[in-house]
């Protein structure tokens, strides 16, 4: 059974990947939008540009991830394919992981390219790469659940598309991107530690600075702890959705 | 006689909220599909058929009652029978932005049909459903009757033993919809068990060993259609052919109360001088007997379905 399970994990993904993700709106889409955002800043805030790369990787995961992840689920539900899926012999948090490991894939994949740009401009002297990698990953992870959830909690795309950005514009202002936390208000500053954004952040800006691994050790735990919940919210809502 | 599917007091009921009556879409039924069989499942809309098939491959929980279905039991076995069934639902619902090939190849991979008879199985298929030419289109591009052909192409990938058809031929024109009775018939000379709701008439009594009746949610007969009709216990009716002066023809029935002979003398009788083409008996069809069990003739069945295109049964 567990064969099943990663296999149709694997192939879903797969599939998701092709007839989905990678299309040349989708692809400028989630690399243009970051930089559009940083860009804007830096214009209006001219000052170390290297500072806000933490914030432009989060961002690209943020979006890559869960950009379409958000929009998957609930329209192959409205079209009746979700139904294939449910059908074939995979559990369903292995479906689910397979549609996350879609988002997943194509996220990293744009962010990567995000990645070599910018080390490419400002150094990679000092990184921590396991950090990096790991804090990635998780990041990943916690978006494309999120995205999931959105898209299994809605029962239309457009629905899907508002409640995403409901979620993802708040937390890209409060979430450390553009002004550090500790510049903000108290009161703020515990707002912002309900998103998973914000550990992303601060996770990514360790690994680039080439902080220790204690230091990041919370924004992981956190991040994981956002992964775990959100797929689990995410099985459930589906499975009862589903009846 | 092994039985394909047992199902024991099987009920849905779906709640919608406090203040709403609860839908008891399937009210405990009872059934067994032999192995090898077309086992019809004939209904109006809303009649059940669709939760039934939602129930028995798992897609919803039942409320009540217990089903095996190829012999293992649909609470505990779930995933093992997915491995030998192949599911059409009603609606055609592959993936739009893949080929007729790597949709097929994509349900092979799900049901872990090996690497190297993924390809040949899948072009196998395609020729067996007459798709072909169509290998390359993304499934988005294909009519209306090859997405079905292909969708039930799809569902035969992993060789199931089963196959559940949920109105297969419904909103196909009638060549599309011949075509596909074929291919079930074909099915059954293979030995695969079929699962088949449909509200064409015609096509049951074509293509089904033994027909359920299923109204609101119960079944009200089932047997074989020879069997559903010598229990309708119809009149033999003489049906008479009328064209008028302009080459309007018109059928009208008697029933044969008195006789054949005085049943054509009464209609004689109301020919109004249009010429007589032609005069026969008529045996009570599976509509009869649908009339008689369900109160709905079959016209309104059809309206409620919106289908059109497939309803003549031409071959």
């Amino acid at each position: 059974m567990l064969a099943d399970d990663l296999r149709g994990m694997y192939y879903i993904a797969l599939k998701d990947l092709r007839a989905y993700y990678f299309k040349a709106p989708n692809i400028s889409w989630g690399i243009l939008l970051p930089f559009a955002f940083i860009l804007a800043f830096a214009i209006r805030n001219p000052g170390d540009l290297h500072a806000l790369v933490p914030g432009l990787l989060a961002l690209t995961i943020l979006f890559g991830t869960s950009s379409m992840e958000a929009i998957v689920i609930v329209f192959e539900r409205r079209i009746g394919s979700l139904e294939r899926l449910l059908l074939a012999p995979v559990r369903l948090p292995a479906l689910l992981a397979g549609k996350l490991l879609g988002g997943m894939a194509f996220g990293l994949t744009v962010t990567l390219v995000v990645l070599v740009v910018s080390l490419t401009v400002f150094g990679a002297a000092g990184t921590n790469w396991l950090l990096l990698i790991l804090a990635l990953l998780l990041s990943a992870t916690a978006f494309a659940a999120m995205g999931a959830y959105v898209s299994v909690a809605v029962r239309e795309v457009f629905d899907a598309q508002t409640l995403a950005n409901f979620i993802r514009f708040p937390m890209m202002f409060l979430g450390g991107v553009f002004v550090p936390l500790d510049s903000m208000p108290v009161w703020l500053q515990s707002v912002a530690r309900l998103f998973p954004l914000t550990y992303s952040v601060e996770a990514l800006r360790a690994a680039l600075s080439g902080a220790s691994w204690t230091t990041a050790a919370l924004d992981l735990g956190a991040l994981a702890v956002f992964s775990l919940l959100l797929f689990l919210l995410a099985v459930n809502t589906l499975a009862r959705h589903t009846e | 006689m092994t039985e394909a599917i047992q199902v024991e007091g099987l009920t849905k009921v779906f709640t919608n909220g406090r203040d709403r009556p609860s839908l008891r879409a399937v009210d405990g039924i009872d059934f067994t599909v032999h192995a090898g069989e077309v086992f019809g499942f004939l209904g109006p809309n809303g009649a059940g058929k669709t939760s039934t098939i939602r129930l028995l491959t798992g897609l919803s929980r039942p409320t009540a009652g217990k089903a095996s279905v190829l012999g293992l039991d649909l609470d505990k076995d779930l995933p093992r029978i997915k491995k030998s069934i192949g599911v059409v639902p009603e609606a055609s619902n592959l993936y739009d932005e893949l080929t007729a090939f790597d949709n097929l190849i994509f349900a092979m991979q799900l049901y872990g049909v090996p690497r190297a008879e993924r390809r040949p199985r899948a072009e196998l298929l395609l020729q067996r459903f007459r798709l072909g030419e169509k290998r390359d289109a993304p499934f988005a591009r294909l009519s209306r009757g090859m997405k079905r052909a292909l969708t039930i192409a799809a569902a035969l990938v992993h060789r199931p033993r089963l196959v559940f058809l949920d109105e297969p031929t419904t909103g196909l024109d009638v060549m599309s919809a011949r075509n596909l009775r074929g291919m079930i018939a074909n099915l059954r000379d293979e030995g695969v068990t079929v699962f088949l709701t449909t509200h064409y008439l015609e096509e049951a009594e074509r293509l089904c060993d033994r027909v359920a009746v299923i109204v609101k949610g119960r079944i009200v007969a089932l047997d074989t259609v020879a069997g559903l009709r010598s229990s309708a216990q119809q009149k033999t009716v003489v049906e008479m052919t009328l064209a008028d002066s302009e080459g309007r023809q018109e059928k009208r029935r008697a029933e044969c109360d008195d006789g054949v002979e005085s049943a054509i003398q009464s209609l004689l009788s109301e020919t109004s001088g249009r010429r007589v083409l032609a005069v026969d008996t008529v045996r009570p069809s599976l509509e009869d007997v649908f009339v008689q069990l369900t109160g709905l003739s079959a016209e309104v069945m059809l309206s409620e379905k919106g289908g059109k295109g497939g309803g003549s049964a031409g071959g």
